[in-house]
C-alpha cells in the first residue's frame, strides 16, 4: 500500500548551519512587527477600543459608498463600513461616543433610524454590539494579564521539567511567535478582538507543545550519545522529530483551513491568526528554539547536572 | 503487551460507552427527549447566545446614586431624631455631600444630647465595626460619616435588590430562560436567549420606576425662575414641553405599597389601574380624605405623570393613573410598577445581541467546517499510516464523542469560538498518535521486532505526550480563568479536547493495536 510521507526517512538536514540566517530573519521580522505595532498599530475591535458594531443583512446588495456617506453624516464621528461575507451583509463600526453608555445607545438608534429611512423595513439586524469605555479598558487589561500569565506558567513548567537553557529558549521562541502574530495583525488589518487573544493564547500553547517535543528529544539524545558533538546532536534531534513536527502541523492546518474556508465570516479572523501562528510556531521550534540552546551553551556537562529531572524519562528507555 | 490488561479494557469500554451514550441526545429533538423515560440521558449541549441568537447585557448599578440615597435618608433620620416633640435640638445647615452628612448645632452645649439622639445612626454591624462615625466638634460642627463597610453593605443590598427587580421585569416580558447574575461588585449580567432586538427590555431596565404621590404646593408659583419654598421641590412634567410642577417633598404614598398594576382603558384612553396593599390603601385613603379638592401629583422617577384633582376620598385602595399614554406606554408602566422600583438607576456597559439568522448561519458553518476538517484529517492519517491511521481515526472519532458528551453532561455552553476549539482539537488530537507512530517507525527502522517496536514506541512517546499536552493545557486553563464569555467556551472545548485526546491515544489506540497484534501476529510492521 502506498503511503504519503511528508518527510522522507532518515533526513540529515543541517539546520544549525543556517541558524544565523534564521536568527537574522527572525530578528528582522520581530523588529518589523514591533515597528508596525507602534506605528500603524493593530486594528482594534470594539472589545478593546469601545464603540459600536452593527452587522446588518440588507434586502439586496446596497451601494456601500452611498451608505457610508449617509451614516457618516450623522455626526457620530468615524463610521467604517465593510461587506462581511456577502455583498448584502454589511458590518458598520461606529467609533466610541463621548459620554456614557446612553450616548452609545443613542448612536445605535440614530443608525437604525437612518437605515430604516433609506432602506425600509427589509433591514435585518444580525448583530448589535456596543462596548463602553470602562469595559473595554478592563478587557485590554485582562487580555494582557492572560497572555503574560500563560507565558509565565509555561516558563515555570519547562524550567521544572527541563533545565534553564530549555526554559529560556522555549520562552524566547514563544515570544517570537506572539510578536510575529501581533505583527501579522498590524499588517493585515484583521480586526484585533477577544477572539484574537484566544488565538494568540492557543498559538502560545501550540508553539510550546512543538518546541517541547524537539527539546524532549534533545534531552534524550544527550543521555544516549554521551560523546556526540552538541551541534550534531541538536541537528540529529531536529531531524528525528521532523516527521512528527510536520505531520502535526499539517493535520492541524488541515482542520484550520477547513475552518477558514467553511467556518463563516465571524470566525475568519481567528482562523487566519491560527494558521499564521501554526506556521510560525513550527518554524520557530525548528529554526529558533533548538539552535538557541547552542547559543546558551548547553553542553553534555550541563545536561548531566539535570540528572534528577530526567529520571522519569529514563524509565521510558526500558522497552 | 500481548495481553492488554482486562481492567484497562473495561475502563476504555466504559469511557467510550459514556462518550457515545451522552452524545446521542444531541441528535434527537428536545420534544422526543422529553417523552423518553427518566433514566435515558437527555442532556444536550447548551448553545451560547452567539449561536442561538440572543442578547447579552452588562449592567452597572449606579453606586453613586445608592450612596447619595443612603446619605439622604441619614439626613432625614437626623432631622427626625433631633426634632423630638417638646425637646428640639436646634441645628442649621443640615446637608450632605458625597461622603458625609453635616450640620451645625445652634447651641454647642447640646453636643451630648445630640450624640445620644444620633446614636441610632451608628450601629454595630455584624463585623463589629460601627456603621458610621459621628464627630461633634467644640464649635458645634457635626459630621456623620458612614463607614466603608456600611457603604459596601448598602451597595451590595442594592445590587441584590436590583437583580431581583431586573429578574421580575425580564420575566414579565416573557423571555424564555433568561440568565441574570451578579458580576463583580456592582454589575449585573443579563443574558436573554432568543432576543435579537432587546430595545424594549433595555428601555424597561433603563427606568428606575419609583412611583410616589405628592401634594402640589398651591402656595408656590410654577413659573420658570420662581422661588421654590422650603419643603417643596420643582419637578418637570413627564411629557415633553409640559409645565413644571412645584410639589411638596413629603411622600404621601409610594409605589412600594402597590399590590398590582394593570393597563386598562378609561373612556377609550389607555390608563394604568393600580391597587394598593393594606398599608398603602390606608395611606392613600387618608391623604385623599384630608385633601379633597386639591391636586395630587403622581410622580414617576422625579417626573410628574399627571396631577389630577381629588374629587372625593378614595377608600377602596384602588386608583387610576391617566396621563396621555399610548397602549404600549400604559402596558410598560404597569409592568414596571408590578415588578417594583429599582433602588438605583442601571447603566448599560456592554451589549451584544445576535439575531437568530446569524446564530443559525454560524452553527451551519461550524458543522460544515467540522465535518470537512475531520474527513480531511482522517483521510490524511490513513494515507500516511495505513492501518495505523485507521486506529488513529477511530480514536479521533471517539475523541469527538467524548468532547460532545462531556460538554453535554457538564451543561457547558458551546459558543462559536468553542466550535473553533473543537475543530482545532481535531487537528491537534491526532498529535499524540502521530508522536507514538513516528516513534514506532523509528524503532522499526533500528531493527526492532514489531512487538518490541510498538512496546517501546508507546513507552517513549509517553513522556513527550505528557509534556506537550500539559503546556497546551496550561494555556487553556488560563484562558478559562481569565477569559470572558465566548473565549471561556473556547477554553472549555480546548481543555476537554486535550484530556480526551491523551486518553484516546494512550489507552484506546493502544488497545486497538494490541488486539490487532494478537490476532495477526505480524512479522513486519507496515507503518
Amino acid at each position: 500500500m502506498y503511503k504519503i510521507k511528508l518527510i522522507p526517512d532518515n533526513t540529515h538536514i543541517p539546520f544549525l548551519k543556517v541558524r544565523m540566517i534564521a536568527f537574522a530573519i527572525s530578528a528582522l521580522l520581530i523588529l518589523g512587527s514591533i515597528g508596525m505595532f507602534f506605528s500603524a498599530g493593530v486594528n482594534k475591535g470594539i472589545d478593546f477600543e469601545g464603540g459600536i458594531l452593527i452587522e446588518v443583512g440588507m434586502p439586496k446588495a446596497p451601494d456601500v459608498a452611498d451608505m457610508r456617506g449617509k451614516l457618516g453624516d450623522l455626526g457620530l464621528g468615524q463610521v467604517a463600513l465593510q461587506t462581511f461575507g456577502s455583498d448584502s451583509d454589511i458590518l458598520i463600526r461606529v467609533q466610541r461616543q463621548e459620554g456614557d453608555a446612553k450616548a452609545q445607545e443613542a448612536a445605535v438608534d440614530k443608525v437604525k433610524v437612518q437605515l430604516a429611512k433609506d432602506y425600509g423595513d427589509g433591514v435585518s439586524y444580525r448583530r448589535v454590539e456596543f462596548v463602553g469605555p470602562t469595559v473595554s479598558a478592563e478587557l485590554v487589561q485582562t487580555a494582557i494579564e492572560a497572555v503574560g500569565a500563560a507565558v509565565l506558567a509555561m516558563l515555570v513548567y519547562i524550567w521544572l521539567r527541563f533545565e534553564w537553557h530549555y526554559s529560556v529558549g522555549a520562552i524566547m521562541a514563544l515570544v517570537h511567535d506572539v510578536i510575529l502574530t501581533i505583527g501579522m495583525f498590524a499588517v493585515t488589518r484583521i480586526e484585533f478582538n477577544l477572539a484574537s487573544v484566544a488565538a494568540i493564547l492557543t498559538i502560545v500553547g501550540y508553539s510550546i507543545n512543538d518546541t517541547v517535543v524537539v527539546y524532549d528529544r534533545i534531552r534524550e539524545n544527550f543521555r544516549r550519545y554521551k560523546k556526540m558533538d552538541v551541534k550534531v546532536l541538536i541537528d540529529l534531534s531536529i531531524n528525528e522529530t521532523l516527521s512528527r513536527t510536520t505531520m502535526t502541523s499539517f493535520t492541524t492546518l488541515l482542520a484550520l483551513i477547513a475552518l477558514y474556508i467553511f467556518g463563516g465570516e465571524v470566525i475568519r479572523g481567528f482562523s487566519t491568526a491560527m494558521i499564521f501562528g501554526i506556521v510560525v510556531g513550527t518554524y520557530s521550534s525548528i529554526f529558533i528554539a533548538a539552535p538557541l540552546l547552542l547559543l546558551f551553551g548547553l553542553s553534555h556537562r550541563s545536561a548531566e547536572d539535570d540528572g534528577f529531572k530526567s529520571a522519569e524519562a529514563e524509565s521510558g528507555e526500558k522497552g | 503487551m500481548n495481553s492488554f490488561p482486562t481492567w484497562k479494557i473495561i475502563v476504555v469500554a466504559l469511557v467510550c460507552a459514556f462518550g457515545v451514550i451522552y452524545t446521542l441526545p444531541n441528535f434527537v429533538s428536545r420534544a422526543t427527549l422529553d417523552k423518553l423515560p427518566e433514566w435515558v440521558p437527555s442532556e444536550q449541549i447548551n448553545l451560547g447566545l452567539d449561536l442561538q441568537g440572543g442578547s447579552h447585557l452588562l449592567l452597572q448599578v449606579d453606586t453613586k446614586a445608592v450612596v447619595s440615597k443612603m446619605l439622604e435618608s441619614m439626613v432625614d433620620a437626623t432631622r427626625d431624631n433631633l426634632r423630638e416633640s417638646g425637646d428640639n435640638v436646634g441645628y442649621r445647615n443640615l446637608t450632605h455631600d458625597a461622603t458625609k452628612v453635616s450640620f451645625t448645632l445652634r447651641n454647642p452645649a447640646d453636643a451630648d444630647k445630640a450624640r445620644e439622639r444620633l446614636s441610632s445612626l451608628s450601629t454595630r454591624m455584624s463585623n463589629g465595626q460601627l456603621s458610621a462615625a459621628i464627630h461633634i466638634g467644640d464649635d458645634g460642627e457635626v459630621t456623620i460619616t458612614p463607614s466603608e463597610a456600611a457603604i459596601d453593605a448598602r451597595i451590595s443590598a442594592a445590587v441584590d435588590q436590583s437583580i431581583e427587580i431586573v429578574r421580575r421585569r425580564v420575566d414579565e416580558t416573557g423571555v424564555n430562560e433568561p440568565a441574570i447574575q451578579r458580576q463583580g461588585r456592582d454589575r449585573i449580567l443579563v443574558q436573554l436567549p432568543g432576543v435579537g432586538d432587546p430595545d424594549r427590555i433595555k428601555r424597561l431596565l433603563g427606568e428606575t420606576a419609583q412611583l410616589t404621590f405628592h401634594l402640589v404646593d398651591l402656595n408656590a408659583s410654577a413659573a420658570p425662575g420662581a422661588r421654590v419654598p422650603p419643603g417643596s421641590k420643582r419637578l418637570p412634567s413627564i411629557h415633553k414641553g409640559g409645565p413644571d410642577y412645584i410639589v411638596k417633598n413629603r411622600v404621601m404614598v409610594s409605589g412600594e405599597n402597590l399590590e398590582d398594576a394593570q393597563a386598562t382603558f378609561q373612556q377609550g384612553q389607555p390608563v394604568v389601574s393600580i391597587r394598593f396593599d393594606g398599608l398603602g390603601g390606608k395611606q392613600f385613603g387618608r391623604a385623599t380624605t384630608d385633601n379633597v379638592g386639591k391636586p395630587f401629583a403622581i410622580v414617576l422617577d422625579d417626573k410628574v405623570v399627571s396631577a389630577p384633582r381629588i374629587n372625593e376620598p378614595i377608600l377602596s385602595g384602588s386608583a387610576v393613573i391617566s396621563g396621555g399614554f399610548d397602549v404600549k406606554g400604559a402596558q410598560d408602566l404597569a409592568l414596571l410598577l408590578r415588578a417594583g422600583a429599582l433602588p438605583a438607576p442601571l447603566n448599560i456597559l456592554e451589549e451584544r445581541s445576535v439575531g437568530p439568522d446569524l446564530g443559525a448561519d454560524s452553527i451551519a458553518a461550524g458543522k460544515i467546517a467540522g465535518v470537512i476538517g475531520v474527513v480531511a484529517v482522517a483521510v490524511f492519517m490513513v494515507a500516511t499510516y495505513g492501518l495505523f491511521g485507521v486506529f488513529a481515526d477511530i480514536a479521533l472519532a471517539m475523541n469527538i464523542f467524548l468532547i460532545m458528551s462531556v460538554l453535554s453532561v457538564l451543561g457547558a455552553t458551546l459558543t462559536l469560538p468553542g466550535i473553533a476549539g473543537i475543530v482545532l482539537t481535531i487537528g491537534m488530537a491526532v498529535d499524540a498518535n502521530v508522536l507514538i507512530f513516528e516513534r514506532i517507525r523509528e524503532e522499526v527502522r533500528v531493527g526492532k521486532s514489531p512487538f518490541n517496536a510498538i512496546q517501546s514506541g508507546f513507552a517513549r512517546a509517553f513522556t513527550t505526550i505528557i509534556d506537550a499536552n500539559v503546556t497546551t493545557g496550561i494555556a487553556a486553563l488560563i484562558l478559562f480563568v481569565m477569559g470572558s464569555g465566548p473565549v471561556k467556551g473556547f477554553a472549555v472545548t480546548l481543555f476537554i479536547g486535550i484530556i480526551s485526546s491523551m486518553f484516546t491515544a494512550i489507552m484506546l489506540s493502544r488497545m486497538l493495536i494490541s488486539f490487532w497484534m494478537e490476532r495477526k501476529r505480524p512479522k513486519t510492521l507496515e507503518l
